[in-house]
């Protein structure tokens, strides 16, 4: 079975415009025969930034979880985060060197003063980021996703309350609220702290899930399961929410990324993570006064929130591409030659 | 129109009010009013968590504890506010708010004025050029800007940006020149992938642009100018008369004549009026009163000049001299601002490290006017350049796309077939209707901005409201907290409402339905 793409143009009807013919002959001989969801995957795969972001951070993720060991299971690195040893350079500067030959030694990123493996320290950070940057993005996408839902399904005063709600929640700054929250919520886990940050940034997906379902619902599909008997329940998330799935997942990326820079930021004014558990906000917050003796304490944890925020925001940016139907993948010029030729082939 | 705008206003205040009630019970929760007791030993600590007790009415219920601040806070509106008291400090809120206030909003306005016009003109330049590698490298760098964490860089700042700029400025003897080489290529590549054109310009532009970098530079290094930092008369005829030449080329082109003699005269005058000006500056004290006044009197002698200039279009010479007199206006101030600055790093109190890391004024700085400024403006650096590091990303990558978007549209299709050329398409047809959204965009980054702000002004000891509201957060005084989040709200909702309100009147397809 083949389902066509609805935006192709037939090469043949504006021979005198050659380049869009050539953008629309080369897409859709490439999207000739796929389903949708195989087109978006397809635009994904070949979105290069997106790509080097989702190897990026599977590789962070990776060795952040494997050289710590999640839980009991122990990892590979010799050292933890808590636990002290002598100091092996002076001022525990990073023993790796790149003179032959090239060996890392036993404190790449250096120590602190107490003599705490700095790079412990970092993969323990980045595990715990990264699993709150996790919980906060599932959160809001529950929350925001019921919200925009109920309230772009049933509109009425159902909309009204949740849109004063969502009102109510974005009034002000996300980090006020959230340093609020997560004074309440210090002493306990990490995860306690991802659920309640949730809470606090679904309100730009409700309102976009919110749009998408008011359009969706006066759609002739939604009617015919109407008339067959399904129940509102039903319609929303087994007819509705399929359709409203591309907002749902770029949109919930997006967040994420935003989610790891103010749990950072919460960390670094003292109302995200509390210690004994580290996370790359905090070990910037209690080092930044070490950056003119000890800089690479301040540097690898900055380094590590950078690198996951950019790898998300660009996966982010290529699931946008690559749901958006009028996102048209530039060719590459070897291939608008291609095309061009064949064009002219097929005139002769 | 205006029953819309009641109606907003009620609901809005009315979703307000259920927020200070909900966070008010959530603070009551999360804050530990007894933190400073904890850990005392003193024998009768009873009595202190007993005296504490009453000082902060906590054996009432809160629910009626809010209604009572509420009440206090309702004062407000017949001029007996009562925000409550900072118990730790035993200061009265209304005054703490008093400086935080000022000094918030001269943190956010500079900010998102500079952050809204460079955001613009590379957003739209980077949506001009689509897919080339200017487009690429301002994508790459907008993602980059949206990760940084704000904290991170404004570490990275102090450091650099002050202390060893610092440093440098104490003793400018440069080491070796490949940095300099370095950002004036950088220079020259970033103006060649702007500036665009065939290959034969886009190597011009690389040429010129690099060298015009250079040459600034060593003369700023040769010419002790770092010692002795001025614009001087030169500066302003030859900053005005490329001005002039750059708002003629962006508003009707340089081949409309009567647009440029319109503008190079209006930067003649100002440079005529440069020392006269001087000697007003010296004989009258001055304050924002005058400086506001004699920005009108130049406004309204440029636009003057642009109408005496007559032509088919005289408001659009009058358009195009108006912005130019804002820069020679701007150019003239900056001027006399520099004119302290050899007496400013001299006094004791900055004893010759003029960038500032920390606070919003030094302290024991007596001077007039202008010394006064240069000081803000010295403190007001760094956190600017945190706060606008971010809040440029959003606009550029929102101008990028709404530009791209509109030049799609059909309308702009037939005002090129009409024959008009690209920069008319691009500056009227174009970019005017790119930037109507903008309208509603930039409100909602404000809020971003406060929240920003939050965490620049602690980390640079920058005496505002976010300062404000972490210290209390720190210290559990409600009062002040609430009061911060009081305001904030208002502050939202009016932005919220002008944006509503501006778009209504500049969107003629906005139906405003009561």
């Amino acid at each position: 079975m083949s389902i066509r793409n609805d935006n192709q143009t037939p090469t043949d009807e504006a021979q005198d415009i050659p380049a869009e013919v050539k953008d629309n002959g080369i897409e859709a001989k490439e999207t000739e025969g796929l389903s949708q969801g195989r087109i978006v995957l397809r635009k994904f795969l070949r979105h290069k930034g997106a790509m080097i972001g989702v190897i990026v951070f599977a590789f962070i993720a990776l060795f952040a979880y494997s050289a710590l060991g999640i839980g009991p299971i122990p990892g590979w690195w010799i050292h933890n985060h808590t636990s002290s040893g002598p100091v092996v350079n002076p001022g525990g500067a990073p023993t790796w060197s790149l003179s032959e030959p090239f060996s890392l030694g036993e404190h790449p990123f250096g120590q602190d003063e107490i003599g705490r493996d700095n790079f412990a320290m970092v993969m323990k950070g980045t595990q715990i980021s990264i699993m709150v940057m996790l919980i906060i993005g599932a959160v809001s996408l529950v929350i925001g996703t019921i919200v925009g839902a109920l309230a772009g399904y049933y509109r009425g005063w159902i909309d009204s309350v949740l849109m004063r709600v969502t009102d109510g929640v974005i009034i002000l700054p996300t980090i006020v609220v959230g340093a609020i929250l997560g004074k309440l919520v210090s002493g306990t886990s990490g995860a306690m702290l991802g659920v309640v940050l949730g809470a606090v940034l679904w309100t730009s997906l409700a309102r976009l899930v919110r749009g998408e379902f008011m359009s969706l619902r006066e759609r002739e599909f939604v009617d015919s399961a109407r008339v067959a008997g399904a129940s509102d329940f039903r319609i929303m998330f087994k007819h509705m929410l399929p359709n409203a799935m591309g907002v749902i997942i770029v949109n919930t990326t997006l967040l994420m990324s935003q989610a790891i820079v103010l749990e950072a930021a919460l960390s670094y004014l003292g109302f995200g993570i509390q210690p004994p558990d580290v996370s790359l906000g905090r070990l910037i917050s209690e080092y930044q006064t070490a950056f003119a003796t000890r800089p690479w304490l301040f540097w690898w944890p900055g380094l590590f929130i950078i690198l996951i925020a950019l790898c998300v925001n660009f996966i982010g940016d290529g699931l946008r591409d690559a749901f958006d139907p009028r996102m048209k993948t530039i060719p590459s010029w070897r291939k608008m030659k291609k095309a061009e030729r064949m064009a002219q082939k097929g005139a002769k | 129109m205006l029953k819309f705008i009641l109606k907003r206003l009620l609901s809005t205040v009315l979703v307000l009010l259920v927020v200070t009630f909900v966070l008010y019970l959530l603070l009551n929760a999360a804050l530990d009013f007894f933190w400073d007791l904890r850990s005392s030993t003193s024998p009768n600590i009873e009595s202190l968590y007993e005296s504490r007790r009453r000082l902060l009415d906590l054996d009432t219920p809160a629910v009626v504890r809010y209604f009572k601040w509420l009440a206090g806070v309702g004062g407000c509106a017949i001029g007996q506010c009562d925000l409550g008291i900072a118990w730790k400090s035993g200061q009265e809120v209304t005054s703490q708010l008093q400086g935080a206030i000022v000094n918030t909003i001269k943190l956010i306005s500079a900010a998102t004025i500079i952050a809204i016009v460079l955001g613009v003109a590379v957003g739209m330049i980077s949506a001009i050029r689509q897919y080339s590698g200017f487009d690429y490298f301002i994508t790459f760098v907008s993602f980059l800007l949206y990760s940084l964490p704000v904290f991170w860089v404004a570490v990275l700042l102090k450091q650099w940006g002050a202390i060893e700029i610092n440093n440098f400025l104490s003793d400018p003897q440069i080491e070796t020149w490949l940095p300099i080489i370095a950002v004036c290529l950088a220079m020259g590549l970033f103006w060649m992938g702007a500036l665009g054109g065939s290959r034969n310009r886009r190597l011009i532009t690389f040429a010129a642009a690099t060298l015009i970098t250079f040459v600034t530079i060593y003369y700023i290094l040769a010419s002790g100018w770092l010692q002795q930092p001025r614009i001087g008369i030169v500066g302003v005829v030859l900053i005005g008369a490329g001005t002039a030449i750059v708002m003629t080329f962006l508003s009707t082109g340089l081949r409309n004549k009567r647009v440029l003699y319109a503008t190079l005269t209006v930067a003649g005058i100002g440079a005529l009026l440069y020392m006269p000006l001087q000697y007003l500056f010296y004989y009258q004290e001055m304050n924002w009163l005058w400086m506001v006044g004699l920005l009108v009197v130049a406004i309204v002698i440029a636009v003057g000049v642009g109408l005496a200039f007559k032509g088919p279009d005289p408001w659009d010479t009058a358009r195009t001299t108006f912005f130019t007199v804002l820069v020679i206006a701007v150019l003239i101030f900056a001027d006399r601002v520099l004119q302290e600055w050899g007496r400013y790093s001299a006094h004791p109190a900055i004893n010759n490290r003029p960038i500032a890391t920390i606070g919003a004024s030094a302290p024991n700085v007596a001077g007039d006017f202008w010394m006064a400024n240069l000081d803000s403006f010295t403190h007001l650096l760094l956190p600017s350049i945190a706060l606008i590091l971010i809040s440029f990303a959003s606009y550029t990558r929102y101008t990028r796309g709404s530009m791209l978007e509109v030049m799609g549209q059909d309308y702009i299709r037939t005002a090129r077939a009409k024959g008009l050329n690209e920069r008319t398409v691009v500056m009227r047809h174009a970019l005017r209707n790119a930037l109507l959204p903008l309208a509603s965009i930039i409100p909602v980054d404000i809020i971003t901005m406060v929240g920003g702000a939050v965490i620049t002004e602690t980390i640079f000891g920058w005496n505002g409201m976010g300062k404000l509201f972490i210290d209390s957060m720190h210290r559990s005084e409600i009062d002040p907290i609430m009061a911060y989040i009081v305001i904030t709200g208002i502050f939202a909702i009016i932005a919220n409402l002008v944006a509503d309100f501006l778009y209504a009147v500049l969107d003629p397809r906005i139906r405003v339905n009561a």
